[in-house]
């Protein structure tokens, strides 16, 4: 709790801008407003067959309504601000660099492929060095899940070149 | 005498008790391992349900629910790491005890009042569903759009954390609701121009992106974290003098956890930190809470597991869910044509009594399973984050596609995965995230009909005795945080 307290303090000393608060409800309040932008290319249903409200109205009441909330979230943490919260590790971001090479392989090469990539990469990352270790998330697994997903629920994959050569 | 029959019929049937082993011991494996949970979990096996007929898909989910909610004790009390968010108020006194040496006890304990916190749920499902489904026969258009809305201040007032964030985290669900064509007039609201995204964003990439994800990147920031586990030798039923201490707290929490099952918030975390905090304030040993105090576990264990029944009340009587994992639950019965609401409890009373049934036979079989196999399933916390969680990817990814055989859904799985992170480092809950998405469509769809009804004169609203019932309770929700900080300040 002295803890809490001290990063409480530790945080009214920095000038507002790099406070976590300043940029969460920037960050909240800029993409609402970018949203509600978009709310007003939303086609409107002229008046003869419109019933009761426009397809924009709801969202755009939810977005106004997000904006105003996100303003008073920051105008109570000036008065009690947040806890200063700890620097992301490395592992960290490997991680979130995994995902998208993730997006990147599934969407040019393979969706298998992806899969054992990202899990040999995080299961490397996070601290695994064992080679049996590594196949056994990379490869061993995934082709356990494939074929338990594919027989279960006859389900398809999305063509690629290793669930080509599967699929062929 | 009837429903008695029909809640027993899950006994009869081989596919059922198959189903509901099945779905006990997975619910148990999941709450094991922290930040894993019945929520996620129900939400990856949502699409193997399509194999099943929907009662034993809807057995098998209710089962996971409520293994699961119990599970999160073990690994509570043995690594002083709540396996899920129930969990968290057992930590307090749960591992304190097990450094004692009374690991077993501490267990046998949890297990006990997670049982008969489960069965007594189960009751008060039994009898107050058809009473509240009863109820929604006087509900129109006007009344649902209020029940919704109260659930969402029930959700942000008594939820974790602050209840403004909650109430963004649940508008920001009902926006993802909005997302597609439009049900009313068609027309495309935030689709971007990517034609995967007119059908909507599904439920499950979402669930799955928030719980699974977002913990995978919260464990990528723990992996130099050190557990100091606590050998358990056996779990040890609690002694005569354990059951003297600890039966009225037991009663007193089971009924606190029912109770705030049946509102829509967290379900059991807010139930066990608040059975946790009433056993505190009625024991005559208050100063023992924290220190590993017998009735602590008692009043934090009946209570969330009083919750999971407590939460199907709303769910199958108005199709208003009390939790995430009722929410995912919530979504079986859509996926399998089965449409909550007072029209079920007439029509189908044998889908529905199977269903209290097997809740309650969930409850005896992880009494067993706890019993006999908690150390077995200690065991599972030992598999190292590094081999576990690139599974549990291979897993989520592979049941995200499977629902729609999209690739959009994966990416938006990850999406929601970087979003649910950081929105729990900032302190804005996930929950409200899922139930707005969930009531986002009953929302928008009963506020305009409504309007249409009352030609758009809002203040109709206001005409309606149950529906102004419920804007005041809502407005009795938001004032109630407010005047609780200020009670505290005090």
């Amino acid at each position: 709790m002295k803890n809490v307290q001290k990063q409480k303090r530790a945080n009214k000393s920095l000038p507002f801008f790099v406070r976590d608060e300043f940029k969460v409800c920037l960050v909240i309040i800029l993409t609402s407003v970018v949203l509600l932008i978009t709310t007003f290319t939303f086609d409107i249903v002229p008046p003869i067959l419109n019933r009761g409200i426009q397809p924009a109205t709801f969202p755009k009441a939810l977005l106004i309504l997000i904006i105003v909330m996100s303003l008073l979230i920051y105008y109570l943490a000036i008065k009690n601000p947040w806890k200063i919260e700890k620097k992301l590790p490395k592992s960290f971001y490997l991680t979130i660099l995994s995902f998208f090479i993730f997006v990147v392989i599934s969407k040019t090469l393979d969706f298998f492929l992806a899969i054992s990539a990202l899990s040999i990469f995080v299961s490397y990352y996070w601290g695994e060095k064992r080679i049996f270790y590594l196949l056994l998330v990379g490869i061993i697994f995934p082709v356990i899940v494939f074929v338990f997903f594919e027989t279960i629920l006859g389900l398809r994959f999305p063509p690629g070149i290793i669930t080509n050569i599967y699929y062929s | 005498m009837d429903n008695l029959l029909l809640m027993m019929a899950p006994l009869f049937s081989s596919k059922l008790l198959l189903v509901l082993f099945f779905g006990t011991l997975f619910g148990l494996i999941l709450g094991v391992l922290p930040g894993l949970g019945p929520t996620t979990g129900g939400a990856l096996i949502l699409p193997f349900t399509m194999t099943l007929d929907p009662l034993s898909a809807i057995v098998l989910l209710t089962s996971i629910y409520c293994a699961g909610t119990y599970g999160g004790a073990i690994t509570a009390v043995l690594i002083n790491t709540p396996g899920t968010p129930a969990a968290a108020a057992t930590c307090l006194d749960g591992y304190p005890l097990a450094q004692k040496g009374e690991a077993g006890r501490a267990l046998g304990m949890a297990t006990v009042s997670s049982t008969v916190g489960g069965i007594f749920s189960v009751i008060i499902l039994v009898f107050f569903a058809p009473i509240l489904a009863q109820l929604a026969y006087e509900f129109g258009q006007p009344e649902y759009f209020a029940l919704a809305i109260f659930g969402l201040t029930m959700l942000a007032s008594i939820g974790e954390g602050s209840p403004i964030k909650n109430l963004i985290a649940g508008a920001f669900g009902i926006l993802i609701s909005t997302v597609g064509k439009d049900f009313m007039t068609s027309i495309d609201r935030f689709t971007f121009g990517i034609n995967e995204l007119t059908e909507g964003i599904g439920f499950i990439p979402v669930v799955v992106g928030l719980f699974a994800m977002s913990e995978m990147l919260t464990q990528s920031t723990l992996i130099n974290q050190v557990f100091n586990r606590i050998a358990l030798k056996a779990i040890k039923l609690p002694s005569k003098d354990d059951y003297k201490k600890t039966w009225k707290t037991i009663l007193r929490s089971s009924g606190i956890g029912s109770f705030i099952g049946v509102l829509p918030a967290e379900g059991g975390t807010v139930a066990s930190l608040i059975g946790y905090s009433e056993a505190k304030r009625f024991s005559k040993k208050s100063e023992e809470f924290g220190k590993g105090s017998i009735e602590g576990i008692a009043g934090a264990e009946a209570a969330n597991n009083a919750a999971t029944g407590g939460a199907m009340v709303p769910t199958l009587a108005l199709g208003i869910p009390g939790s995430a994992t009722t929410a995912v639950i919530l979504t079986g019965l859509i996926i399998h044509g089965v449409r909550p609401g007072p029209d079920l409890f007439r029509e189908q009373p044998d889908f529905l009594y199977g269903i209290f049934g097997a809740m309650l036979i969930a409850n005896v079989l992880f009494f067993i399973f706890g019993f006999f196999g908690a150390k077995i399933f200690a065991r599972i916390t030992l598999v190292p984050n590094k081999i576990l969680w690139p599974m549990i990817f291979a897993v989520s990814v592979c049941g995200t596609y499977s629902l729609n055989q999209s690739i959009i859904d994966v990416w938006i799985m990850l999406f929601f995965g970087v979003l649910g992170f950081f929105m729990r480092r900032y302190g804005f809950s996930v929950v409200p995230v899922i139930i707005g998405l969930i009531l986002g469509e009953l929302v928008e769809g009963t506020l305009r009909q409504s309007l249409v009804i009352f030609d758009g004169n809002w203040l109709m609203f206001f005409t309606r005795p149950i529906a102004l019932t419920f804007f005041i309770l809502s407005l009795i929700a938001l004032a109630f945080p407010l005047i609780r900080s200020k009670k505290f300040k005090k």
